[in-house]
């Protein structure tokens, strides 16, 4: 299957001649050039990563560009970020568990039974909003220990556990707000979230502080290497790593800096939902890539029986990553109900699916072990594209939801056949 | 003879009312390759299993560089130094050699990897095996043939200065050059002053590098052989249950 692409290395013979040259590669070596060989070989072996999600962003962003005269401004890209923004923050958390192998029904409904727990408590009995926030976040903690339970100790599958939470959970929601309730969202800090705006200057800032960071990282990681004595690839790769957040990011921080308003009254800035949302991601890559609670989630779902043999402390791994992804179901519920400013006794329903959905299309495997929490953000944001753009087309939520299933199902056909190119099948017995 | 770094005795094992290692004994010797055969059912998975501390033993004593030693979890047979390399190989398909090889024993630095020290560990410790069949470290392993696996099940086992090293069936699935390649290996292993136990049902594996021979017949231990003066037909004998030796050579 390893061929041609170091020449150094001479071919499987049991060649037992003894000099110590440097025989065995790290893939770190060789110019761009070399790189960009071994990433396309890496995609042929079915390691595609968030690459048809990417394109298909593209596609449908040119598609609706002509489509739709309103698709391309300012206004409706900040729009449309904030409309991602609980789908992203959705199918973050769900990474999770899906990097497992297991999945969570549950995470919408979560989302939503914490968010009428918390408009009630702030509501109904007058309680600070900061403490009923924290009351929130404790459900939802609660919640991913409650399935955690059931799923790593007591050996259920976690599909079985958290479709019986999603029923017992519009259960509950619909008690805590009562049959046709609706509150309003009054807390001016909740609404901000999704409805204000950063300073202009104060979106250039982060993105230069995303720039340090990344940079940063990649030098350290640089360092630590060579205090090593491992090549490091070529540094050209660092500057267009750099090259393309600055690009992307400047555009987008460009176009969200000119004033969108529609009548009187500025409106120009980042929403305040993006660095939140860019921070939990950074801090969630972090700890997928570079700790291990990180690299035990890819292992269990990699081979959960190699892991325990290794001495991983596969069940309290898994209870944990439910936690993860309740809790981050709540920041998922609080985006939502900042952006619909009321919440009613569906919270969370219709959410249900898409945060799998919106994983699985960015490339995050159903059946484990691969899958990054860029990858799910990329993938909700197609479904958001989606979903806007048929929207700004006149075309109803059937069409949506009709596209938007095609699109899934389409995903999860390049999953499975990326699967099997790459061999997964074949040797997990 | 030196002293064994590992000597089982006594050691007992049931599953409810099946008794599956009934008073077993076995020793292992630094820088010797000690073969475990025996049919199937002849208790010797079981016995392994205990011995990675992955199913801890009923009863008997385990001693380990002469101390008796107790061996409830795979940590604490990985703390003395002992490293299993099974069957199955039980590597994660999804993650590369390095990251495989570091599996639950990752080296970090203020809580987060160290990833330029692990990779240099790795491919060292790949290149003291006179490995030369891998052409990168940060390959995934779904993208490596049977015996590359094997190599690298066995990489890992030696990674963190493993003293006794079991290998179950390490040539099972394997070609016939990956068979010498693994074989070679194993040598490569003794050498280092490693003790080796090797699982095998191939007998012409097992003459190829084993110095002792150890049959499990129905758990209970029927032979200790040396390999330079037995022959195959008395090794299947033994095996089979034909023939027994009247006095375990001391």
């Amino acid at each position: 299957m390893s061929t041609q692409k170091t020449p150094s290395t001479t071919g499987p013979a049991p060649d037992t001649s003894v000099h110590d040259v440097e025989l065995i590669g790290s893939g770190q070596e060789g110019t761009i050039g070399d790189q960009a060989r071994a990433y396309v070989q890496r995609l042929q072996h079915g390691d595609m990563g968030a690459l048809p999600a990417v394109a298909g962003l593209v596609v449908l962003t040119i598609l609706f560009s002509f489509l739709s005269p309103f698709f391309l401004t300012e206004r409706n890209f900040a729009n449309l970020l904030t409309q991602a923004a609980t789908l992203v923050m959705l199918g973050m958390a769900l990474v999770f568990v899906l990097l497992l192998g297991e999945i969570d029904l549950s995470a919408g409904v979560t989302s939503g039974m914490t968010m009428a727990l918390f408009i009630v408590l702030v509501n109904v009995h007058a309680v600070p909003w900061i403490l009923a926030l924290v009351i929130a976040f404790a459900a939802g903690i609660l919640t991913g220990t409650f399935i955690g339970f059931f799923v790593a100790r007591v050996g259920i599958p976690s599909f079985v556990v958290t479709l019986g939470l999603f029923l017992g959970y519009q259960g509950l929601t619909l008690l805590i707000i009562g049959s046709g309730g609706l509150y309003r969202v009054q807390i001016p800090e909740i609404r901000d979230i999704q409805n204000s705006n950063m300073p202009v200057w104060a979106g250039w800032a982060m993105l230069g502080v995303i720039l340090l960071i990344s940079a940063g990282m990649s030098f350290w990681d640089r360092a630590r290497r060579t205090r090593a004595g491992v090549p490091n690839r070529t540094i050209s790769l660092v500057w267009i790593k750099l090259g393309v957040i600055a690009v992307i990011g400047g555009a987008a921080v460009a176009v969200l800096s000119r004033n969108r308003g529609q009548s009187v009254g500025v409106v120009e800035g980042v929403p305040i939902v993006v660095p939140i949302v860019l921070v939990i991601l950074w801090i969630g890559t972090f700890v997928l890539d570079r700790t291990r609670f990180g690299r035990y989630l890819y292992a269990i779902g990699g081979n959960a029986e190699a892991a325990r043999r290794s001495g991983v402390k596969v069940m309290l791994i898994r209870w944990t990553a439910f936690i993860v992804c309740s809790t981050l179901a709540v920041v998922s519920g609080l985006f939502s109900i900042s952006k619909v400013g009321s919440v009613d006794a569906a919270a969370g329903r219709e959410i249900v699916l898409s945060g799998v959905a919106a994983a699985v299309v960015g490339g995050v495997s159903l059946f484990g072990g691969r899958g990054r929490l860029l990858h799910a953000a990329i993938g909700a944001l197609v479904i958001a594209v989606i979903t806007n753009g048929l929207g700004l087309l006149n075309l109803g939520a059937g069409v949506n939801l009709m596209v938007t299933g095609g699109v899934l199902i389409l995903a999860a056909t390049v999953d499975a056949v990326s699967r099997v190119r790459s061999g997964g099948s074949l040797m997990r017995t | 003879m030196d002293a064994p770094l590992i000597e089982l005795s006594g050691i007992m094992k049931s599953f409810g009312p099946v008794s599956v290692l009934k008073g077993v004994d076995l020793r292992a010797y630094p820088g010797k390759v000690t073969a475990l055969v025996g049919d199937n059912g002849a208790g010797k998975s079981t016995l392994i299993k205990g011995l990675a501390g992955v199913q801890p033993y009923d009863g008997g004593v385990v001693k380990f560089d002469g101390k008796p030693v107790a061996l409830h979890s795979p940590r604490e047979a990985a703390r003395l130094g002992i490293e299993v390399v099974y069957q199955d190989l039980a590597l994660c398909d999804n993650l590369d050699i390095v990251q495989n090889m570091f599996l639950g024993r990752e080296e970090t630095e203020f809580g987060t990897f160290d990833e330029g020290r692990m990779e240099k560990d790795a491919s060292d410790t790949l290149r003291s095996l006179s490995v030369r069949t891998v052409k990168s470290v940060r390959q995934k392993v779904s993208s490596l043939s049977g015996g590359q696996r094997q190599t690298v099940a066995i990489a890992r086992a030696v990674l963190k200065n493993a003293r006794l090293v079991i290998l179950d069936e390490p040539t099972a699935a394997l070609g016939v050059a990956q068979t010498e390649q693994v074989l070679h290996l194993v040598s490569r292993l003794a050498e280092q002053g490693v003790a080796v136990i090797l699982i095998s049902h191939n007998l012409a594996d097992v003459f190829e590098v084993a110095d002792h021979i150890d049959v499990l017949y129905l758990g209970q231990m029927v032979a200790h052989l040396d390999a330079s003066e037995t022959t195959r037909d008395d090794v299947v004998g033994y095996i089979t249950g034909a023939k027994v030796q009247q006095e375990a050579t001391a």
